[in-house]
């Protein structure tokens, strides 16, 4: 019996090492051209200044240069962080409330899940518009719209946001909590631990690794947020600086590189190549930085 | 067991990718397959190869810029491909989305082989790309240079295939509802005097002076880009501009605020409700609501059952001699030839632009959607805004030429204006004009050096 065990997992582990090629070649060729390629050619367009991409050619750091003197991108990259942090807390927060309310056999909660997800399966460029309606319908009592001032585009974009992913994070706080061992819960509640007590020193450290998810996340989602931005208020209202700089106030640093893209400028193409390999090394960067420090509070069960 | 499903599930997925990525690298003639590449903006309908004459060679991909005649120019597309076998393709770019669509499109193997190219900042992004269309066929075919744009070796970059002219178009019936008649409006003064005189008696009359002046994205261009051109057109003092000028004074900043004033302040909707938008103005004119639009000729045709006898009369703005004024007449609406195709496409594709002007019944179609093609053997206009504008010139007046073109990196210049107008409308005090007026000349500037520094 043990044997032939040893003999079936021998045959399996060689006929692996035959086959692999097979299984694993299609995959790594679509991560190839979908990514590796496009990655590596991303980079060195943006040392370039090119209209389409067969006629770059190279002109060094210029690019760079010019995506870090841009004042609109660098208020791009402040607006993206504060809307990050604000929808992170929120988002999260909510969402493992809502979870942990839904946890608590409370009648129907399996109807409420699946209302709670539905937003998630909407488009986003859908519900921005969606929203705009719903937003202007309301501030048109007041004679005002979304585009007018930059705080309702901020808090606009906030709800909308939390809107569509507080149902996707609460499906994996769900997850979560119900892999909480009962028979823990069960002997803090014997200790004599008060409900909070419960919550803040069992459960939540036991859905540390459903918070690291969720949180990475709606952080990567935040830096990369674009077509909720676009179609609810495209960077309006846009505020002129001295000598008639523009600066759209509601602009995320996805939306300030589409729109460097096309830009008349000779240069428009290159900067913004540029602008997205920046973007790319902070968005890796804080994602790999979250990742590292909500590891580090998870605990092994 | 669940697992299996699982795992059956997710290769499933995997064979699909495979399969989809293998559909966008097929070649799009196969009519069978749908096109995979659901992001790509714009329309796109490609026309059956059926090849009844084997000497045809080439194609022809126009790139097109005008998303209103999309479905004559794929019948005229059709009509082309059955007389001669040669494939015509039409993609349309979505509204306001030209410019992505053609850095995306001309990067391609298959690259269009009719572009636009409307002004001279687009003269001098696609020089390199352009056939030089002096003394070919089709140049041969106009009948004015007028809108004809060179780049700065004197290569002819593109030529107009048809020109439009805006302006206010009016329901004169409405005008003598009132108690007015059109001879009255001769200048700001006198528009001024009818306009509010309406407004003022709006409830009692049943229609109101202007149509709503919305500033989302489908209206705000009826005034940041072509009323704004009466600003910058008095500004050239009598020249015209060549090139796009590095800075602009605003000299005619309160002529603007006049017209703009007018407009805003006597329209069905009030100027606090602009920004939201949402308004079909086009639909308020022709039922009736609304005596005046700012508007241009495309809307021509669109209207012309409802109010058979609209006409257009000038930006009148209380400019010094404005009695004079005309119509603004322009294009951005000029073909230009890809010259990094083969030659056969090439040929294909200047054979098809001439057949496109000289046929009858296809340029009949084409002169129907774009109001008027300037070539000798194209069919007459029956647009009745051009007309207008014929007459204007006729009886001496100025013609407004489209100053508006220059506009540096128009899209965001004209966004901000959009910006400060939204706050001027909510509310119309000096400190928000002054705004206005900072993206209006400042903008002009700053976006000028951001394209060119």
């Amino acid at each position: 019996m043990n044997r032939k065990k040893i003999t079936r997992g021998n045959t399996i582990r060689r006929s692996t090492r035959k086959w692999f090629p097979l299984f694993l070649g299609p995959v790594v060729c679509a991560f190839i051209i979908g990514f590796v390629w496009p990655f590596v050619q991303g980079i060195y367009l943006s040392f370039c200044q090119f209209k389409l991409i067969a006629d770059a050619k190279p002109i060094g750091f210029g690019n760079y240069v010019r995506a870090f003197k841009d004042a609109a991108f660098a208020h791009a990259f402040w607006y993206t962080a504060l809307f990050t942090v604000v929808s992170l807390v929120l988002i999260n927060v909510l969402a493992f409330t809502v979870a942990y309310v839904l946890t608590q056999n409370i009648k129907g909660s399996n109807i409420f899940r699946t209302v709670f997800f539905m937003p998630n399966l909407i488009g986003g460029i859908v519900l921005g518009h969606i929203w705009s309606m719903i937003f202007d319908g309301i501030l048109s009592k007041f004679s005002t719209s979304i585009v007018m001032d930059s705080k309702y585009g901020f808090w606009g974009l906030i709800i909308l946001m939390c809107w569509q992913q507080i149902g996707y994070m609460m499906i994996i706080y769900i997850a979560g909590l119900q892999a909480v061992p009962e028979d823990m819960l069960e002997a803090a509640r014997i200790d004599g631990a008060t409900k909070s007590q419960a919550l803040f020193k069992v459960t939540i450290p036991n859905v540390m690794p459903s918070i690291t998810i969720c949180m990475f996340l709606t952080l990567t989602n935040g830096f990369k947020l674009f077509d909720q931005n676009l179609a609810l208020t495209n960077g309006q209202p846009i505020v002129m600086q001295e000598g008639g700089a523009a600066i759209k106030t509601t602009e995320m640093l996805a939306l300030n590189i589409f729109t460097t893209y096309n830009n008349s400028s000779p240069n428009a193409h290159g900067t913004a190549q540029a602008k997205a390999v920046i973007f790319f090394i902070l968005v890796a960067g804080l994602g790999l930085a979250q990742l590292a420090y909500t590891r580090k509070k998870e605990v092994q069960q | 067991m669940s697992k299996k499903l699982f795992a059956l599930v997710l290769s499933l997925s995997m064979v699909m990718t495979m399969l989809l990525a293998g559909c966008t690298s097929k070649p799009e003639a196969d009519n069978s397959t749908p096109p995979a590449d659901s992001t790509k903006p714009g329309t796109e309908a490609s026309q059956p190869i059926e090849s009844n004459n084997t000497d045809a060679k080439g194609r022809v991909y126009w790139l097109n810029f005008k998303p209103e005649s999309d479905e004559v120019l794929n019948n005229v597309a059709e009509m082309y491909t059955e007389k001669t076998g040669v494939p015509v393709k039409i993609v349309t770019a979505a509204s306001g989305t030209y410019s992505q669509t053609l850095n995306a499109e001309m990067g391609k193997s298959e690259a269009p082989t009719i572009f636009n190219v409307g002004n001279q900042a687009g003269v001098r992004d696609w020089t390199d790309y352009a056939l030089d269309l002096t003394g070919t066929p089709i140049a041969n075919e106009l009948n004015t240079d007028a809108y004809n744009l060179y780049d700065e070796n004197g290569k002819l970059v593109s030529i107009g295939y048809c020109y439009e002219c805006y302006g206010i178009i009016v329901n004169p019936d409405l005008v003598e509802r009132a108690g007015h008649t059109m001879d009255e409006i001769t200048n700001f003064d006198t528009l001024k005097a009818v306009v509010e005189d309406i407004h003022a008696r709006a409830g009692e009359l049943g229609f109101d002076a202007f149509t709503s002046c919305d500033m989302d994205g489908s209206s705000s261009w009826r005034f940041t880009g072509h009323m704004a051109n009466l600003e910058y057109y008095y500004e050239q003092e009598g020249s015209t501009w060549t090139e796009c000028p590095p800075t602009i004074s605003g000299k005619y900043m309160d002529n603007f605020k006049n017209l703009y004033d007018l407009c805003i302040n006597n329209s069905l909707t009030a100027p606090t409700d602009l920004s939201v938008g949402g308004h079909d103005a086009s639909e308020e004119f022709r039922s009736g609501k609304a005596a005046f639009q700012v508007q241009g000729s495309w809307e021509y045709e669109g209207l012309k059952e409802q109010v058979p006898n609209a006409t257009m009369i000038p930006y009148y703005c209380g400019v010094a001699g404005e009695e004079k004024a005309g119509l603004n007449c322009g294009t951005e609406n000029c073909w230009a030839i890809n010259g990094k195709v083969s030659e056969d496409d090439q040929k294909a594709t200047m054979d098809f632009m001439v057949w496109c002007v000289t046929d009858p019944e296809a340029s009949r179609m084409l002169v129907d959607t774009f109001g008027v093609m300037p070539y000798k053997s194209a069919a007459e206009s029956t647009n009745g805004f051009l007309a207008d504008a014929n007459e204007y010139s006729n009886n001496g007046c100025y013609v407004m030429n489209w100053a508006t073109n220059f506009q540096p990196n128009v899209d965001e210049y004209r966004a901000a204006l959009v910006s400060a107008l939204n706050a001027y409308n909510a509310d119309q005090s000096d400190a928000n004009w002054a705004s206005v007026r900072t993206a209006f000349v400042d903008g002009w500037a700053a976006q000028y050096a951001a394209v060119n520094g």
